[in-house]
């Protein structure tokens, strides 16, 4: 059916937008962490849009997403509100979550995000609850997990494909390899090839360059035919790149660089996948330069709104979080 | 009212909610077999759709619940031994305990996970441990703890239609147990104690597992003239602390039974709450008589040496009911 789907010129211009407001976004917050203006940390996706885009390019609100501590691409692809978004990580009760999560734990459960998570791999067993829900509710909706090459190294991962696979779950697993788990090359601490493990349980690869937007959005395209129709897993390894660091900051903590800023640089000259997709576009004739700086703006606009929103929020009532913890009713 | 099993009075919960909503559902390790028999039959009923049997993976089944919960449905997981839950701690302290806190309050978690709990019976220290204090400070989740046929159904009633996280802590060993059990549908609320016996001399405070030693002091103490107000707690978070405080201030002087540890117990949280609010009507130290601070061994006399007992919880009772304090 649609396995061998691309992204027509308006998909792609909106997969261009979606990555646009996703790095604007993370730079803001970055400004924003630097200038001492966020109440918490952040984790940014920086270099990473690719994969959220070409991911949540085909979901639905029914759809689940189930994301990690490096969630904000998440949110913001699978139609989370920049405003909203914002507004939580300065810590407002406009905010997503009402200022109670902030950047670990963004969410907005009436459009399937079901929460970015700060225990690195815990959103693994919460999306295979999920998936377990759209098998129940027997209505073609799924759920995709976002995780790391951190991740990976969790025995949750292998309870939950065990599960998956033996149930066929409409889960699916999108292991975003960014080559650094925290401080460590993923290689100085992973054995073998991570998709390697899913094929043990007998659920399908593959493995895309998460920065080429267009083969993201191809392979799920091959995902979601695959999922949807009743096959169980799959398991997606999209290899990529983290451009900044762990978290905001880390050069005040962190003794020993653990990559080298050359490297850092090449990626983000060479391998930016907005760049990647702007150059595409422009040498297919498919997109002129007025077109993509109208989007760039448009993104701009957003985002720049998004700010405004969350500075002219308001902090949360001091008693709130008792108020949120139990909703203290009955069915 | 009907003698039931204490098994089968949890089994005819979990059915009749069951029957109730189509929401709920029941999932964990050999819940088809099971071996505990709280769930016998359930699985004919029901099929393998509403009664999952999974794998042995408690660290993705505890978080399985809260995505399932966030979409929709209202599981019960059934974890065997509550030791059990330390395995899957991930998903109880950092995923369910807080998920709704982190979203703000978007959404519920109607969660309840079925756990046998407690000592005595020689199964040495990862299937005897008796862990319901350690989840009293997680802020997140009730804990409802019956220890009689009648309030295992209508708790674990109040738990399956409770829109939040529940852990349901079944005494171990006491499944054959009998009691009398309404035939009509009621249910046992979550956050009440209930006085279950009356008397001017002393307050006998417990739970669960120890409900039967302390009723059996009562009555040996009884025969030494020495009348007891007996509190089952049932529910440990939140804590019913008007009728706990309210039944310490009518004799002042409390004897509190809990199988957890000592240190950090349940009843440590009780008589801090009691020395807080009922202070003045204190007459006499308060007493915790419960397990000591090491993990319970194999052989049979080692493990009752650090369990609470009829004649600790006698001795207790014995040594306040002659005290008298100074201020008097």
């Amino acid at each position: 059916m649609s396995k061998n789907l691309s992204p027509d010129v308006s998909e792609c211009l909106e997969l261009l937008e979606t990555m646009h407001v996703i790095r604007y976004a993370e730079e803001q917050l970055g400004e924003d962490f630097a200038a001492g203006k966020l109440p918490g940390g952040v984790h940014l996706s920086v270099g990473q849009e690719a994969v959220a885009a070409g991911i949540c390019a085909h979901l639905t609100d029914r759809d689940q997403v189930s994301s990690n501590h490096r969630g904000h691409g998440h949110f913001l692809a699978k139609g989370g509100e920049p405003r909203h978004l914002i507004a939580e990580i300065y810590g407002k009760q406009e905010g997503c979550c009402r200022g109670m999560g902030g950047s670990l734990h963004v969410a907005d459960y009436s459009k399937g995000i079901i929460g970015a998570n700060g225990v690195v791999g815990a959103g693994i067993p919460v999306a295979t609850g999920a998936a377990l829900a759209n098998l129940m509710d027997d209505d073609g909706s799924m759920t995709v997990v976002f995780f790391g090459d951190g991740a990976s190294n969790q025995g949750v991962l292998q309870e939950s494909m065990n599960f998956a696979a033996l149930w066929k779950l409409p889960l699916l697993y999108v292991c975003e390899n960014n080559q650094f788990g925290q401080f460590s090359p993923t290689a100085t601490v992973t054995a073998g090839v991570i998709s390697d493990r899913a094929k043990a349980f007998g659920i399908p690869v593959e493995v895309v360059d998460g920065n080429d937007v267009r083969a993201v959005w191809q392979t799920m395209a091959r995902a979601t035919d695959h999922i949807r129709s009743g096959n169980g897993p799959m398991f997606v390894e999209a290899d990529t790149y983290r451009i900044r660091n762990h978290f905001e900051r880390e050069h005040l903590i962190v003794q020993t660089p653990y990559r080298s800023q050359e490297e850092v640089e090449k990626m983000r000259r060479e391998r930016d996948p907005i760049k990647m997709l702007q150059e595409w576009l422009k040498a297919e004739d498919l997109a002129d330069n007025e077109t993509l700086q109208a989007i760039d703006e448009q993104a701009k606009t957003l985002v720049k709104e998004a700010v405004a929103f969350g500075d002219a929020g308001t902090p949360p009532p001091l008693d709130v979080g008792l108020k949120y913890q139990f909703a203290g009713t009955y069915n | 009212m009907a003698r039931l099993r204490l098994i089968k009075a949890i089994n005819e919960a979990i059915r009749e909610e069951m029957e109730r909503d189509e929401k709920v559902f029941v999932l964990g390790e050999d819940v088809e077999a099971s071996i505990f028999g709280d769930l016998r039959g359930l699985f004919e009923i029901f099929g393998k759709g509403r009664v999952r049997n999974t794998p042995i993976s408690e660290n993705t089944l505890t978080g399985m619940t809260v995505g399932a919960a966030a979409c929709g449905y209202r599981p019960v997981l059934h974890i065997m031994f509550a030791n059990f839950l330390f395995t899957g701690m991930d998903g109880i302290a950092n995923q369910m305990a807080k998920a709704r806190l982190m979203s703000g309050g978007q959404i519920e978690l109607p969660i309840t996970i079925i756990a046998s709990y407690g000592g005595g019976r020689a199964n040495a220290a990862q299937h005897s441990d008796t862990p319901y204090s350690a989840f009293m400070n997680l802020g997140g989740v009730h804990l409802v703890v019956p220890s009689n046929p009648a309030d295992a159904k209508g708790l674990l009633k109040s738990a399956i239609r409770c829109n939040d996280p529940v852990l349901y802590f079944e005494p171990a060993g006491r499944g054959g147990e009998m009691g009398d059990v309404p035939d009509e549908e009621y249910l046992t609320p979550i956050g009440k104690a209930a006085v279950v016996r009356e008397g001017g001399d002393l307050t006998l405070i417990s739970m669960g597992t120890t409900m039967r030693m302390t009723l059996q002091a009562a009555d040996r103490l009884a025969e030494q003239g020495l009348e007891c107000e007996v509190v089952d707690v049932r529910t440990l978070a939140p804590l019913d602390e008007d009728t706990i405080c309210a039944a310490a201030a009518r004799t002042g002087r409390v004897v509190i039974v809990d199988e957890s540890r000592e240190r950090a117990s349940a009843a440590s949280q009780i008589a801090a709450v009691i020395a807080e609010r009922s202070f003045e009507q204190l007459k006499a130290p308060i007493k915790r008589v419960t397990a000591l601070n090491a993990g319970l061994p194999l052989a049979p006399a080692s493990e009752q040496y650090l369990l609470p007992s009829v004649d600790k919880v006698m001795a207790a009772a014995t040594e306040i009911s002659k005290n008298v304090r100074v201020s008097e």
